[in-house]
């Protein structure tokens, strides 16, 4: 049952890959006398999405099956759901609005997502006292829901952008437009790294001491740039980190992020060098067919059609939990601020689209940081900032 | 101020942009707008109208959307800069010496910094509350400065329209169409099976659809006044109980705050998951991980004592029920929950020891202490007897000579005690510790031969009583279906009217969600003749069509 999950898994995958590929076709087909083979791309791509989609769902009920609780208990669980709930929700955004190059951006971003999640270790792990409750399925799935529509809002955003802002001169919006491409191949550098070096088979162990001064072990599986406090090779012949850092702060963690740069920025170079423009100037022909108008609009009925699953699935459910499992429906633990966090800076979205009639670029650039916020609260909050959600 | 009549002869509150009933624009700024601003109707709002007294200084700063918007944004930026490093209540330490030490030791400077500024305990700092209670105000006084003048206006809006109205619509068009009245005729018919409410007036139509979706904010704020009015209720005695509680197996405590109700343990258990049960499944995560936690559970008996019963009586009690309290499944009662919250496991409950002749090793009997609650004075056989002259329950060492107990808790226990025999009826002084005997008034020849030690599990427990919880439900609940009906429909209106000239004039105009309006914009136009409309918005299709697209 496991290993039928994973295979289902790949395949929604490479479904969406090859998705990917058929909605450039569809957006691409040059406009004039191709209002035929344009639809035909669109179907044909669509209709792999949704191959890729069932296969996406398969994984998740094989692995349910498998496990015997709902498969988001854990980093690569919740953020594989997140991925996929993505493609859903762009699929019945897609059946709304039927704008192709809509997919050609949706489909990378769950690529990078599900490839993103992948990365952290894929075994079943069976569920800690404080998880066993039906609310963890009924929580988890519905906050991940809403983000996940509230993603697509930034899909919509960006390609409004890319679409809207001029290229050609020198601007605040396309330096900053440019810096979110930066930050994605960076996201692809984490992977590319991660992969590069579970590959070669890397491992390398240390014994350090940490902040309450206990010898503690740790295990590396890329090559130590930075050295945790006070930290001893147990390996033989293992590279020396080139800096150590104090107890604080987590060596191993920052040597990832370091590496997930250093490839990040190789590759990011790399396609500068070979298309001799700015990433965002390659995108932008891609989006020259969509409707800035629809686009606008998209960006703002996701926000609507997610703002309410998000707050009943990371704000009640998460209270009525919280009460039933910490004996306090709120306790400002750091995922309950930032979902809060996420929560008022929708709201500010908004107020500020229908009061201050804050529309087009800058109701796009919101939709962006909001998504940068979700993502913020699904990694950095795990990673960096300890709380009681921190199950990776 | 003055009401503003309008040339159709219909009266308006001061502050009026766009007549209640004919919709005529009734000033020059209004008119002269490419597109009509349609938020609230251009009603009279309190806050656009008046401006002189302190009252109505409040009222405009308070219904401002931009403040609320900054409020927002300012209490969003504070919710972020407390969790960057742990609050108070997730240190372990309790004094306030020792929070201030713990910031310091683990986060240097900057933790010190962050304390220093009450950072550290952010979310109850007057600031951060003072900016919730200003959001509450906010979401009050705005809500109230435009419900009311839309609720007036969407009632006394008429369905003829006059024409500067409807040019000032994103859709829009007007054209020549022979035998208008059929067409409108037809659109009526179709309008009506596509669930719009429909009304006539002479020549004109309005076509109305969802207007309970313009309720929607206003229904979702009073959701959540309606919370924050029940947070703030915790603060009246009675509505809100938090308390902990260590239960050891085997004891009988009265649970705190409550009515006379007492909780008996009878076990604690500790499971975490066997590779053998979850091979299959679990076994690369348990290689991976080590332990997993299974299970914490507290198996109990709760008692209610006779009227009035106060700690420490354990007389009389009426059995009430067993419970088996996990995490995620409290013990519940009288409006009270008992919460699984924490362990320790194997603290010591008793020792047993005996008095020994320290060469021979002869025995003039055994005795067990309770460490929980020695007793002075344990009567061996033969008239041989232990004094227990003082007990350290968490003996640290001496200072000074003088013994030291960090806490109440059996962690590592000592006593002072007087050993007597038939031989030595004045006793002989020993200090008895785990492991060692110290003998402070010279040689012995009795001592206290430790034999053996049983321990017992102790339970961490939470009780709590909320009784603002119903309120925060209902707050929840009506927020969730305001935003959902301002969130999942939409207000749309189609106006068409044959002008006296014989033209026809097409306009439409919904809050959100266009795209649906202009599909049923198109499927009337498929069934009645009308006037091409088109989006004055729509930048991307004049550029199409300037391009010959």
């Amino acid at each position: 049952m496991v290993e039928v999950s994973s295979t289902l898994l790949f395949i929604a995958f490479v479904a969406y890959l090859v998705a990917t590929f058929l909605f450039g076709g569809a957006v691409k087909s040059s406009s004039s006398q191709a209002s035929k083979s344009f639809e035909r791309w669109g179907k044909l791509a669509i209709t792999v999405t949704i191959i890729g989609f069932i296969s996406n769902i398969g994984y998740f009920i094989t692995r349910w099956i498998a496990a015997g609780h709902a498969p988001v208990s854990n980093l690569f669980e919740f953020t594989t759901a997140f991925g996929m709930l993505v493609v859903g929700a762009f699929i019945l955004i897609y059946f709304i609005y039927r704008i192709p190059a809509l997919g050609l951006f949706a489909l990378p971003i769950a690529i990078i997502i599900i490839g993103y999640a992948s990365m952290f270790p894929r075994d079943i792990t069976p569920l800690i006292p404080a998880l066993k409750s039906y609310w963890l399925t009924i929580h988890v799935i519905t906050a991940a829901l809403g983000e996940a529509i509230l993603a697509i809002s930034a899909v919509a955003g960006l390609i409004y952008l890319l679409k809207n802002i001029d290229m050609t001169k020198k601007s605040k919006q396309r330096f900053w437009i440019e810096a979110v491409m930066y930050v994605a191949v960076l996201v692809l550098g984490f992977i590319v790294a991660t992969t590069t070096f579970t590959l070669a088979d890397y491992k390398v162990e240390f014994n350090y001491v940490n902040k309450e001064e206990q010898v503690l072990k740790m295990e590396y599986n890329v090559p130590p740039i930075f050295g945790m406090n006070e930290s001893e090779a147990i390996t033989e012949n293992a590279m020396q980190p080139l800096m150590e850092m104090p107890p604080l702060v987590n060596a191993k963690k920052l040597t990832v992020v370091t590496w997930s740069v250093i490839f990040g920025t190789v590759i990011y170079i790399l396609l500068r060098l070979i298309f001799r423009k700015r990433i965002a100037a390659v995108l932008q022909p891609f989006t020259k067919k969509a409707n800035s108008q629809f686009l606008d609009e998209i960006g703002y009925r996701s926000v609507l059609i997610g703002f309410p699953v998000f707050t009943l699935g990371a704000l009640i459910f998460a209270m009525i939990w919280a009460h039933e499992a910490w004996s306090r429906f709120w306790g400002w633990d750091p995922k309950e601020v930032w979902a809060l966090i996420t929560w008022l800076f929708y709201a500010a979205f908004l107020h500020l689209r229908l009061s201050k009639g804050w529309q087009g670029q800058k109701s796009a650039w919101l939709a962006l940081i909001g998504f940068i916020i979700i993502m913020f609260n699904l990694i950095a909050v795990n990673l960096i900032i300890a709380g009681l959600h921190s199950y990776a | 101020m003055d009401k503003i009549v309008c040339t159709c002869g219909n009266v308006n509150p001061a502050g009026t942009l766009l007549c209640e009933s004919c919709g005529r624009p009734l000033n020059k700024e209004t008119a002269d707008k490419k597109l009509v601003d349609m938020r609230y109707e251009g009603s009279a709002r309190r806050s656009q109208t008046y401006n002189k007294t302190i009252i109505d200084k409040v009222w405009n700063f308070f219904s401002s959307v931009k403040v609320g918007v900054w409020l927002i944004v300012i209490i969003l930026v504070a919710a972020s800069i407390g969790t960057i490093l742990p609050q108070v209540f997730y240190v372990p330490a309790t004094t306030e010496e020792d929070i201030a030490a713990y910031y310091e030791r683990i986060y240097g400077t900057f933790g010190t910094l962050y304390y220093k500024l009450g950072l550290s305990d952010l979310y109850s700092s007057w600031w951060f509350q003072g900016l919730i209670g200003m959001l509450g105000i906010s979401l009050i006084i705005a809500s109230l400065d435009r419900v009311i003048p839309l609720y007036k206006s969407l009632k006394k809006q008429k369905t003829k329209r006059h024409t500067s109205f409807l040019k000032l619509q994103r859709l829009y068009g007007i054209g020549n169409i022979e035998n208008g009245e059929e067409s409108i005729r037809k659109a009526e018919e179709k309008l009506k099976t596509m669930r719009y409410n429909v009304k006539r007036e002479g020549n004109a139509l309005l076509a109305e659809r969802g207007r309970f979706s313009r309720w929607g904010p206003y229904i979702n704020h009073l959701g959540l006044i309606l919370f924050l009015f029940g947070v703030m209720l915790r603060a009246l005695p009675g509505f809100y109980v938090d308390e902990t509680m260590w239960l050891r197996e085997g004891e009988t405590l009265y649970i705190p705050k409550t009515d006379g109700y007492f909780l008996e343990s009878k076990e604690f258990i500790y499971e975490t998951y066997s590779k053998e049960e979850s091979e299959e499944v679990f076994g690369d995560a348990i290689d991976r991980v080590g332990t997993i936690a299974k299970n914490y559970q507290s198996n109990v008996a709760l008692y209610k004592g006779p009227e009035g019963a106060v700690a420490g009586h354990l007389d009389d009690l009426t059995f009430e029920k067993e419970a088996a309290i996990q995490v995620n499944k409290p013990l519940k009662f009288d409006n009270f929950s008992v919460f699984q919250m924490d362990f320790r496991l194997d603290e010591l409950a008793s020792m047993t020891f005996q008095l020994q002749d320290k060469l021979t090793a002869e025995s003039f009997g055994e005795f067990t202490i309770n460490l929980a609650d020695p007793e002075p004075v344990y009567e061996l056989q033969n008239g041989s007897k232990v004094e227990i002259l003082d007990y350290y329950a968490d003996f640290t060492g001496f200072e000074d000579g003088v013994p030291q107990s960090k806490s109440p808790l059996p962690n590592n226990p000592a006593f002072l005690v007087k050993m007597y025999t038939p031989e030595f009826p004045k006793g002989e002084t020993s200090f008895v510790m785990i492991k060692e005997t110290l003998e402070p008034l010279g040689e012995n020849v009795h001592k206290i031969a430790f034999q053996s030690v049983e321990t017992r599990d102790v339970s961490g427990l939470t009780i709590r009583k909320d009784l603002t919880l119903p309120i925060l439900m209902l707050g929840g609940l009506i927020f969730m279906i305001g935003v959902a009906q301002g969130s999942y429909w939409n207000h749309r209106r189609i106006w068409i009217q044959r002008l006296e000239d014989g033209q026809v004039v097409i306009a439409a105009h919904t809050n959100k969600n266009w795209l649906s309006i202009i599909r049923d914009m198109d499927a009337v136009s498929e069934v009645a003749n009308l006037p091409k409309y088109e989006d004055q918005q729509d930048e991307d299709s004049k550029e199409n069509k300037e391009e010959g697209v």
